[in-house]
């Protein structure tokens, strides 16, 4: 079959490589009909992720067709159409049984400060992802979905991280009815995060970020006002220009470890690779909000120490709420949101890309080249 | 002496007005307002028990076979039931990770050595794939050609954006080590050749 295989930081390349077989009992094959590149492959690709091993094929965003199921599966036959959520999870840990997937222990060998993750580094595993012909999938019976037969595939494959992490995000906002919310990036994940504010009461919804065209679509899409942190000579003081010197009473981090702004903070973690990530969007958050706010990071940074202004923080009284989506608790509410029109996830997408294209498809992606938002990845038919 | 009768709402009681009423968002935006509710949003309760939420059909999951020591957190009290078998470790580089793993994941050790480790394991794949039909290529592996047909100047240029000064060190980053490591061994042949003749 052909895969994406990561060969070092800023390179990749298609492969044939064999078709994965079933490992465990609740394992399901699937033959996948479209993927995704996530903000978060881009810490993969820049060879920020401490163990992320030459030879691994990414993507953790992908539907398609069951191939072939191991002896314990239940909940799936071959030729069902699924969604997988990008959280590998077992449905009965301790963690699982109080819905918290996406922090399973009974997944990740490699790591007990995070989950299981598809195609995510060993740190978060050592599983292949799909951005591949064909992905392993355990615990079938727990992670992966029938997709309704009224969803369209772009709609379900954005349902498998982008949409859910944006929506969980607003939810870690603590939104209450008339709040002002600041949204950092204006990426796939910022710019459902800014969607999802709203239907849940925000009064005011601001989205910040560098790049005209995000923040162009942060306006039609997401319907909020929008400012490039370019044009201020301090965006945080410009923050609090435009909310009476108050501050914001809810901040967004959907920038993560890559975050730019400040040159010393970004070329430190992402080319030099010498703190977990560049805290300079959760920062500005921090300082931008008002006193007692509350912060939600879905932003992703590695596992080393990064530079964040936790003094400020407490002292602010700030709360901060974070964690990577437990996904598939996320569905239900979106399939009916969706269903209501108040959601069109393939909204966001701008590029659709062969498989075999996929090198360049990182190099637009990573580059912000060609107004490039959410890129789909296409496996030619096995 | 004249005082300020101003009564800004952030220093006093109020807070400052919003420009829209509720019922313009509601009319401006689809869907505004449906998950009003804190507690009816479904990542509510927050760590609590729920009963018959997933279909799994166990207790403690069957185990994977093991089929080669796999490396694993020493925060972990046993091998975690099922677990990835992408790339098992090998050479200098698995050496350096099973070493890593020996110290915990609060330990700046683990992740230092792993990241060194990354950094190895890339040149000796690199060197490998040189004696093989499928050597690695660093102009197309990188997609740089991607430049030309998706708008690689006009993306950039006039666009204000803050991340082209380090758009410029990527390059230096990927073909630095190439370049050098021609340059080594290029000075290692002919150091060898002069000594022979
Ligand atoms: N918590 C989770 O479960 C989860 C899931 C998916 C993605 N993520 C993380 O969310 C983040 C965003 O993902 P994405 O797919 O939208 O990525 P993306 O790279 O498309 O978007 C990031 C955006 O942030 C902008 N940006 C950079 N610096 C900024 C700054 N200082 N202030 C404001 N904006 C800035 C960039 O221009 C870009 O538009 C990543 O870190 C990713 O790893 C987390
Ligand atoms: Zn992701
Ligand atoms: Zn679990």
């Amino acid at each position: 079959m052909q895969a994406m295989v990561y060969r070092g930081p800023y390179k990749v390349r298609v492969e044939e490589k064999d078709i994965p077989p079933i490992e465990h009992p609740n394992d399901a094959i699937v033959r996948v009909k479209l993927a995704a590149i996530c903000g978060s492959d881009l810490h993969l690709y820049h060879g920020m992720m401490p163990d992320t091993r030459v030879g691994m094929t990414f993507g953790h965003e992908f539907i398609g067709v069951v191939e072939q199921i191991g002896p314990s599966v239940q909940e799936l036959k071959v030729g069902d159409r699924v969604m997988v959520p990008f959280n590998i999870f077992c449905g009965t840990c301790w963690y699982c049984a109080r819905g918290l997937y996406s922090n399973c222990h009974n997944v990740n060998p490699n790591a007990t400060a995070v989950g299981g993750i598809y195609g995510y580094s060993h740190t978060c595993g050592g599983y292949d992802g799909g951005q591949s012909q064909y992905v392993r999938v355990p615990f079938a019976d727990v992670g992966p979905s029938v997709i309704p037969a009224w969803m369209d595939d772009e709609d379900a494959v954005l349902l498998t991280d982008a949409l859910p992490t944006g929506y969980f995000g607003a939810q870690l906002g603590d939104i209450v009815e008339g709040d002002v919310v600041v949204v950092f990036g204006a990426g796939p994940v910022g710019l459902f995060a800014a969607k999802s504010a709203w239907l849940m009461g925000a009064g005011r919804v601001i989205v910040i970020d560098h790049l005209q065209y995000r923040l162009e679509k942060a306006r039609t899409f997401a319907h909020a006002e929008t400012y490039n942190f370019t044009e201020y000579d301090d965006i945080v003081v410009h923050m609090k220009k435009i909310t009476d010197h108050l501050g914001a009473d809810v901040a967004i981090d959907a920038v993560g470890a890559e975050a730019d702004g400040n040159f010393v903070q970004h070329v430190s973690s992402s080319q030099l690779k010498l703190q977990g990530g560049s805290p300079v969007a959760l920062n500005w958050a921090i300082d931008s909000v008002r006193k007692g706010a509350t912060i939600s990071v879905m932003g992703a940074y590695g596992p080393l120490f990064s530079a964040v202004k936790f003094g400020d923080a407490m002292n602010k009284g700030l709360t901060l709420r974070m964690n990577q989506c437990p996904v598939k608790r996320q569905w239900p509410r979106l399939f009916e949101h969706i269903r209501n029109g108040y959601l069109k996830p393939s909204d966001i997408v701008t590029h659709r890309i062969p498989l075999e294209h996929i090198t360049e498809g990182y190099h637009i992606f990573s580059a912000k080249l060609d107004e490039c938002i959410k890129p789909l990845v296409v496996p030619s038919a096995a | 002496m004249t005082y300020i009768q101003e009564r800004p709402p952030t220093y006093t009681q109020e807070k400052p007005p919003l420009a829209e009423s509720v019922d313009q968002l509601r009319a401006r935006i689809p869907g505004w307002g449906v998950d009003l509710d804190p507690k009816d949003r479904p990542s509510v309760p927050k760590l609590r028990r729920i009963e018959g939420l997933t279909h799994a059909h166990w207790d403690f999951p069957q185990r994977q076979p093991e089929k080669w020591p796999r490396e694993r957190s020493v925060e972990h009290k046993f091998l975690t039931p099922v677990f990835g078998t992408a790339c098992p470790p090998r050479g200098v580089s698995g050496a350096m990770r099973r070493y890593a793993y020996k110290y915990s994941e609060g330990r700046a050790a683990h992740w230092v050595i792993l990241l060194a480790a990354d950094r190895v394991d890339a040149w000796e794949n690199h060197l490998r794939s040189l004696a093989t039909t499928h050597p690695d290529n660093p102009v197309t592996e990188t997609g740089v050609l991607s430049e030309f047909g998706h708008r690689g100047i006009s993306s950039r240029l006039g666009k204000k954006r803050a991340d082209l000064p380090h758009h410029v060190l990527d390059p230096v980053i990927v073909a630095g080590p190439w370049i050098l490591a021609a340059r080594v061994a290029y000075v290692g042949v002919r150091a060898a050749w002069k000594r022979r003749h």
